[in-house]
C-alpha cells in the first residue's frame, strides 16, 4: 500500500521573536492509506505545528513532504491552496463554521474554491456529504440552531465534501462534552471504516484510543509510534453509556 | 466560473448584514441622490436661460449704432444716428450667409382700438424680422417689401395686444390706431413669453420700419440692424464679415457702431448658472467620497470581525485573489447599489422640487450614467485597501484569531 502522507527529515524553525523557536525537529512519519492516527503530546509539543504542516497551511523550513506522491513542501501559497481544496478535509475545535450561514452553506464552501461545478452538483454533494453524517434533515439549520455535536458534525462534512485524501480534525472534541465527544468519534470510525485516513490531534488519552494508532511528540520530535492494542469501539462506549444513564434514571426513580 | 461564485457569496454576506449594508450604502445613496438632484435643477436653470436667449431668434447678430460725441459732449450707446436703413440694405446684399436682415426701429406709444387703449412698444421692423427672430405669424400674414417700400399703415401685433384691445373677437382685419394714425391689423404673432428680464415679449405691435419712422416717430435714425446667419457655424464668419462691411462704408472713420451675436449674450446669461451648477455638484460630489469613506470604515471593521470567516475559507482552498475580490465586490455591490438608489431619489427630489418650487429640472442622461459609474469606482477605490488587508492574511493567523 503507498504511503499517502510521507514526511521526511521534517523541520520548522519560527524566527521571527527574538529567539528563533525550533518548534519541529526532524520528524520522519509515513501513513498509509486507511489508517486512523491520533498525534499527542503536551502543549508545545509542536503537534500543532505538525498538524498545520500536515494540512498545507505552512512550509516545512526543512525536510520533505510528499502528499499523495506530490512533494508539496516548495509549493506555493495558491497552489498550497488549492492541494488543500482538493485532498485535504479540515475539522477545527471550534467547529469554525460560519455564522448566519446555513449548514447546507457551510458544506459547499470548499467547493465554492475547487474545480468548476454546477450549482445543482454542489448542492447535491453537500446535501450527500450531510446524509453521512447524519444531518441531511438539518441542512436548513443555522449554527446557532445546532448542539456542540451537530455543529462539528456539519464540519466534518464540509471536510469530506471534496472526498479528500486525508481528514486532518484538530482536537476535534476539545469544544464537546465526553457523551458527544463519544459520538463524533463513532462518526469518525464509521468513515474510516470506508476507508478514509484520519489524522487528529488530541490530547485526551481516552479519545486516543478509539484511533487505530498513536503518536506521540515531545519536544518537536516524535518518541513514540505505537498501535491502540486495546481499540474502543464508539457504538459500543454509546451502547455502555446510555446504559448507564439509564441505570440512573431507574436507581433515582 | 469562481467570479460567479465568488459574486455569490458577497451577496450572501451582504445579506447577513442586512441592516449594516443599508446604512453602509446610504451615504452613497445620499451622495449620489443629492449629484442628481443638483445637477438637475442646475441644468434646468441652464435650460431654462437657453430656452429665452434661443427665443431671440435664430442665430441672431445685432448691429447697435455706437455713441456720438459733439463738443465734448459724449452721448450714450446708440446715440449715434449714423447706422442706417442703407446699412441694412448692404448687408443683406454683399455678407455671405445671411439668412436674413432687418431694420429695427424701437418706440413707446399708447395705442387705440376697440374703445381700449394700451401702452405699448412699437416696432417698426423689416419682414425678415419674423424669420430672424423664429416668430410665426399664426393668423393672418406678416406685411410684404412691398408694404415696406410704399410705408403701408398695416401691423402685426402680439398676442397681449390682441388678448388687451380684442379680447372677445378676432383681430385680424380690425384696425388699431397708433398716434392716431389707422394701422390695418394683418396678422398675429405666436405667444412666445416671457425673456431674460422677465419682459412680456407679446406685449409688442410690428409695422414696416419705414412707417415707424415716417408716420409714427418721425425718426431719422434707425435703433438696430438684425442679421440672422444661416447656420450656428458661420455666425463668427458673418459677424466679422458685417465689422469689414461697416467699417469699409464708414470710409476710414471712428466705427460708431457695434455688432454682437446671440451666442455671446447666452454665453454671459449661462455662464452664472453653469457656475451655479458646478458648485451644487462639487458639494454634492464631495458628501459622494464621504459616502465612500463610509464604505471604506465599514469593510475594514467587517475585515477584522471576518477574520476567522476568511480563515476558514483559506483553509479550505481559497486563494487570496478569491478573498480580495469577495470583499472587492462587497464594496462594489453595495457602493452601485447606493448608486442605482441614490439615482432613483436624485430624480425623485429633482421631481419634486420641480413640482413644489416650480424650479425648472433636467435630468440628463449623462449625470446619471456619471453618477453611477462614480459610484461603483467609489466602491472600488474605497473597497480596495479593506480587501486587499483580507487577502493579505495568514490562514494559520486567521484561524486562530479571536
Amino acid at each position: 500500500m503507498a504511503a499517502v502522507v510521507k514526511i521526511e527529515e521534517i523541520h520548522k524553525i519560527y524566527d521571527s521573536g527574538e529567539v528563533p523557536v525550533h518548534a519541529v525537529r526532524g520528524v520522519s512519519l509515513e501513513i498509509q492509506r486507511g489508517e486512523f492516527v491520533a498525534l499527542m503530546g503536551a502543549s508545545g509539543s509542536g503537534k500543532s505545528t505538525l498538524m498545520n504542516l500536515l494540512g498545507c497551511l505552512d512550509r516545512p523550513t526543512r525536510g520533505r513532504y510528499l502528499l499523495d506522491d506530490i512533494d508539496v513542501s516548495q509549493l506555493e501559497k495558491n497552489q498550497l491552496a488549492d492541494i488543500r481544496n482538493q485532498k485535504l478535509g479540515f475539522v477545527f475545535q471550534g467547529f469554525n463554521l460560519l455564522s448566519r450561514t446555513t449548514a447546507l452553506e457551510n458544506v459547499e464552501l470548499p467547493m465554492l474554491y475547487g474545480a468548476r461545478r454546477s450549482a445543482r452538483e454542489i448542492r447535491e454533494r453537500a446535501l450527500h456529504s450531510l446524509e453521512i453524517v447524519g444531518l441531511a434533515e438539518r441542512a436548513d439549520h443555522f449554527p446557532n440552531q445546532l448542539s456542540g455535536g451537530q455543529q462539528q458534525r456539519v464540519a466534518i462534512a464540509r471536510a469530506l465534501v471534496n472526498s479528500p485524501e486525508v481528514l486532518l480534525a484538530d482536537e476535534p472534541t476539545g469544544n464537546l462534552d465526553s457523551k458527544t465527544s463519544v459520538e463524533v468519534m463513532g462518526v469518525f470510525q464509521k468513515l474510516n471504516d470506508q476507508g478514509i485516513t484520519i489524522v487528529m490531534v488530541t490530547h485526551e488519552l481516552d479519545i486516543a484510543r478509539y484511533c487505530k494508532r498513536n503518536l506521540i511528540l515531545r519536544d518537536g520530535r516524535l518518541v513514540r509510534d505505537e498501535l491502540v492494542p486495546d481499540r474502543l469501539v464508539a457504538t459500543e462506549e454509546l451502547r455502555k453509556l446510555k446504559e448507564a444513564e439509564a441505570a440512573a434514571k431507574l436507581t433515582s426513580a | 466560473m469562481r467570479i460567479v461564485n465568488t459574486v455569490k457569496v458577497s451577496f450572501r454576506a451582504l445579506r447577513r448584514n442586512k441592516m449594516r449594508s443599508i446604512l453602509t450604502a446610504l451615504g452613497i445613496i445620499i451622495g449620489v441622490g443629492a449629484v442628481i438632484a443638483m445637477v438637475s435643477i442646475g441644468n434646468g436653470a441652464k435650460a431654462q436661460i437657453e430656452a429665452q436667449v434661443a427665443s431671440l431668434g435664430q442665430n441672431v447678430i445685432i448691429v447697435f449704432p455706437g455713441n456720438f460725441t459733439s463738443g465734448g459732449m459724449r452721448g450714450g450707446w446708440g446715440s449715434a444716428s449714423t447706422l442706417t436703413a442703407d446699412d441694412a440694405d448692404a448687408i443683406a446684399r454683399e455678407v455671405a450667409n445671411n439668412a436674413g436682415v432687418s431694420v429695427e426701429v424701437r418706440d413707446r406709444q399708447q395705442v387705440l382700438a376697440n374703445g381700449l387703449n394700451w401702452n405699448t412698444q412699437v416696432l417698426g421692423e423689416s419682414p425678415d424680422y419674423v424669420d430672424i427672430r423664429s416668430w410665426p405669424v399664426v393668423e393672418g400674414a406678416m406685411f410684404s417689401d412691398q408694404d415696406v417700400r410704399s410705408m403701408a399703415k398695416v401691423a402685426v401685433i402680439g398676442k397681449t395686444i390682441a388678448d388687451q384691445l380684442f379680447p372677445n373677437e378676432d383681430a385680424v382685419g380690425q384696425t388699431i390706431r397708433i398716434r392716431n394714425i389707422p394701422f390695418k391689423i394683418v396678422g398675429i404673432l405666436k405667444g412666445k413669453g416671457f425673456n431674460l428680464m422677465g419682459q412680456d415679449q407679446d406685449d409688442v405691435v410690428v409695422i414696416p420700419y419705414t412707417s415707424h419712422m415716417r408716420r409714427v416717430s418721425r425718426r431719422t435714425n434707425i435703433s438696430s440692424i438684425l442679421v440672422s446667419s444661416t447656420s450656428a457655424e458661420v455666425i463668427g464668419k458673418v459677424q466679422q464679415d458685417i465689422t469689414d462691411l461697416l467699417t469699409q462704408r464708414r470710409k476710414g472713420k471712428e466705427p460708431d457702431f457695434t455688432v454682437r451675436n446671440q451666442v455671446e449674450i447666452a454665453q454671459t446669461a449661462t455662464a452664472a448658472s453653469e457656475t451655479m451648477t458646478l458648485l451644487l455638484g462639487a458639494i454634492a460630489g464631495v458628501s459622494l467620497i464621504v459616502g465612500g469613506i463610509g464604505i471604506m470604515n465599514i469593510m475594514l471593521v467587517s475585515v477584522t470581525e471576518r477574520t476567522r470567516e476568511i480563515g476558514i475559507r483559506l483553509a479550505v482552498g481559497a486563494h487570496g485573489k478569491d478573498v480580495l475580490l469577495q470583499f472587492l465586490i462587497e464594496a462594489i455591490i453595495l457602493s452601485s447599489m447606493g448608486g442605482i438608489l441614490g439615482v432613483l431619489i436624485g430624480i425623485g427630489s429633482a421631481q419634486w422640487v420641480s413640482y413644489k418650487v416650480g424650479w425648472p429640472v433636467l435630468i440628463s442622461p449623462m449625470s446619471v450614467i456619471v453618477a453611477v459609474a462614480f459610484s461603483a469606482a467609489v466602491g472600488v477605490f474605497f473597497g480596495f485597501y479593506p480587501a486587499r488587508k483580507a487577502a493579505q492574511l495568514d490562514p494559520i493567523d486567521a484561524l486562530r484569531y479571536e
